[in-house]
């Protein structure tokens, strides 16, 4: 790596400091606060506050709840970014073959990823409500009694189908990139071998586009597990019985709603961990290990 | 160009001391939409009736969001001095002893003439203390109420001027009205917490926790999984299966009065304050109001019902005038000609006898208006009936909402559903008792 040499020491720190401000405001300070508020058990108004060590942590490792959000967490994280990844490589593969069009298909296909989250959401609601949307009348044609408000199955559906749908345009953007990478020729040299196109996808296309898929895998995992509170809200709300309830949304609700801010806090301290942890294997495993 | 600059420096410091003549006080509030407008008319009546005073209110959202909004801006010392809160966050506004003065203390303090007889005992009793002390000021009280379809009992052959009064009647109108294809669901409810279990241990006399319902102290726990409450519970979902009783979502039930108004369900119960949007929506048929229907077999059953709805609270650590505007602002508030122009609007009980009175007229022209207040008037409110007051209650009252619907799914049966919500309600109870300790 090539070695900038500053001849001002203070330069460099001064080019920094926009960046450095931001980061202490929006992210060392407010964790430093999470982090004080999840050893500390307190009244709302904060009048009351005692020191508990680690008894929130403990609180929530006894806590069938929260044993359970987890585990809807892993659900819905796993089924997202199967999801939005499967369908958006078949949409990039469908698009790299086409020639004069491509443009056109990308640019429409981007769209989605340009809508909030709780647009999003809302959107899927309407599609979706049992009531007045589209989709239970063309089902109960085929005899499925569709009600997200009552069954935990449906509404998980919802949910997971409301936040893929926004992540397929970002995914596709970047395995469209990806597949564009390839050099033609490998697969020219493939069917002239006598290969398929699926054997052809399988042994030279899907393993080139390895260093993408793993990028966009951690990626996906992580917009899953916190940016998607918006979806939730809008949609189910955590429910029906905590068939949603996935923990972001727990900590919101336990915090803003409950007021129970020693809890809420001790929460996203274990979603800050696992959030490090993720970015971790970004940078140390996936982008070192995988080969171009 | 100079000139302007001077003139309009001496218009700013004029507005300023303008201003400054006045005291403000900010009232964070959580009525959006038509009761928006109606309560910023009665804020403009109180500003224009004297010139010392002028209350500011501001729509927050929604009932958490407002009570969440005030205490962030607590714990920032930038609070209101008056804030609008759901009944639910009564026990966690009370707890915080620091952070509030009481409503009995305000007026006491700055000498406005206050008699707490002059209220009706039904709507203050939830938000005085043990010693008869009004704590908050009641504000949009509601209390749940029968909402029946008379066109779809006439064709079902049962009289469309007899709603049913009792749970068996209940199941046996119920039943006629499916049979004969009037409707095809018998009812569905609103708020499966506040109605079907509350308000169901209240007008059965029943209660919802020890220590007179949380009143008693911070070291009160539920005990809402009693015999009454389980066969309750155990036929609601014997009712649901046999499709008699249609759920319609947690919390408020938001799917159960679009269930009403297209006929499917041919009577809901809900707020009394729902009047006026249940008679708008009902265009295609006639409404009858009655009271929630009871089980006979019950002792002390009909007893009365609890109210729900929000009071005006406030909050300490304000300079000392804008105190003063509160309770001269509060005496406004619960004058009888204030009290029955809103009552009237909206829906929501009246607050005082005086007001009530008043009210006999709109009654009258009205019939089934006055069907919540016969309700929380039936009797002198009990221990079981008073109300309640437990921490940490918004997320109790999500607990329950999970056990109904593990019961409807057929994970739990009655008695697994309200002993679970017994006993992880009284977790949150224990933790909120040792954080305000």
């Amino acid at each position: 790596m090539k070695r900038t040499i500053f001849s001002n020491q203070l330069l460099p720190w001064l080019l920094l400091a926009p960046q450095l401000a931001i980061t202490f405001i929006f992210f060392l300070w407010p964790a430093g606060q999470a982090i004080r508020q999840s050893f500390l058990r307190e009244d709302a108004f904060g009048i009351n506050t005692s020191f508990v060590g680690l008894a929130n942590f403990r609180a929530l490792l006894d806590s069938p709840e929260y044993l359970e959000s987890v585990k809807v967490t892993a659900v819905f994280a796993v089924s997202v970014t199967v999801v939005s990844m499967g369908v958006a490589l078949l949409l990039a593969v469908a698009v790299d073959r086409m020639l004069k069009s491509a443009r056109v298909y990308t640019t429409l296909l981007v769209w989605p990823y340009a809508v909030a989250p709780a647009v999003a959401g809302i959107l899927w609601w309407f599609i979706f409500n049992p009531t007045i949307g589209i989709m239970p009348y063309v089902l109960d044609v085929i005899g499925y009694d569709w009600n997200h408000v009552s069954s935990k199955t449906d509404a998980m559906i919802l949910v997971v189908i409301a936040s893929a749908w926004k992540q397929i345009s970002y995914n596709f953007l970047f395995f469209v990139a990806g597949l564009q990478a390839i050099p033609a020729s490998m697969r020219e040299a493939a069917a002239i071998d006598g290969a398929g196109p699926v054997r052809r996808f399988f042994d030279i296309t899907f393993p080139l586009l390895s260093p993408t898929t793993f990028f966009l895998l951690v990626i996906n995992i992580v917009y899953a597990m916190f940016e998607t509170f918006g979806v939730i809200d809008a949609t189910t709300e955590g429910g029906p019985a905590r068939a949603t309830n996935i923990m972001v949304y727990k900590v919101y609700f336990d915090g803003f709603v409950g007021q129970n801010i020693g809890s809420s806090a001790a929460q996203s301290v274990v979603l800050m961990l696992l959030v490090i942890t993720l970015t971790i294997i970004q940078f140390r495993w996936v982008e070192k290990k995988v080969e171009y | 160009m100079k000139r302007l600059i001077t003139a309009s420096a001496v218009a700013l410091i004029a507005s300023l001391s303008a201003a400054n003549a006045q005291t403000e006080i900010q009232w964070w509030h959580a009525m959006g939409g038509e009761l928006g407008s109606k309560l910023e008319e009665i804020v403009q009546g109180f500003n224009d009736s004297q010139n010392e005073y002028k209350v500011v209110p501001s729509y927050k959202g929604t009932y958490p969001e407002t009570m969440t909004a005030a205490i962030a801006a607590f714990r920032a010392k930038q609070q209101p001095t008056i804030v609008q809160v759901f009944e639910v966050g009564t026990g966690t506004m009370m707890a915080a002893q620091g952070a509030i003065v009481p409503v009995y203390q305000l007026m006491q303090d700055n000498d406005v003439q206050f008699d707490p007889n002059a209220f009706l005992p039904a709507v203050v009793g939830y938000y005085t203390d043990t010693d008869g002390n009004m704590l908050s000021m009641p504000f949009n009280s509601s209390t749940p109420i029968l909402y029946y379809n008379k066109d779809v009992f006439e064709k079902a052959g049962l009289d469309p001027e007899q709603p049913p009064k009792t749970w068996g009647e209940m199941e046996e109108f119920s039943k006629k009205i499916i049979d004969s294809g009037a409707a095809s669901c018998g009812f569905t409810t609103g708020w499966v917490s506040w109605i079907q279990t509350e308000n169901f241990s209240a007008w059965h006399n029943q209660p919802v926790g020890t220590e007179q319902n949380g009143f008693g102290g911070l070291d009160a726990r539920l005990s809402l999984n009693g015999p009454v409450q389980v066969k309750h519970w155990e036929n609601l979902k014997k009712w649901a299966d046999e499709g008699i009783f249609k759920y319609g979502g947690p919390v408020g039930g938001d799917n159960a009065p679009p269930m009403f108004y297209s006929q499917e369900c041919a009577m809901i119960m809900n707020s009394s304050a729902s009047r006026a949007g249940v008679l708008a929506n009902a265009q295609d048929f006639q409404v009858g109001f009655g009271m929630l229907p009871y089980y006979d077999d019950v002792e002390g059953a009909p007893q009365n019902t609890i109210i729900g709805g929000a009071t005006l609270w406030v909050l300490s650590g304000r300079p000392e005038e804008e105190y003063k505007g509160a309770a001269r602002f509060f005496e406004y508030l619960s004058s009888p000609d204030v009290q029955a122009d809103w009552a009237s609007f909206s829906g929501y009980l009246p607050i005082t006898q005086a007001a009530a009175d008043q009210m006999s007229g709109f009654f009258a022209d009205n019939p089934g208006a006055d069907t919540g207040l016969k309700e929380i008037t039936l009797n002198p409110p009990t221990e079981n009936s008073k109300g309640l007051r437990f921490g940490n209650y918004v997320q109790i009252r999500g607990i329950i909402d999970e056990e109904f619907e593990q019961l409807l799914a057929g994970s739990k049966d009655a008695q697994g559903a309200l002993d679970s919500v017994v006993e992880r309600g009284n977790k949150l109870l224990e933790e909120f008792q040792a954080q305000n300790q």
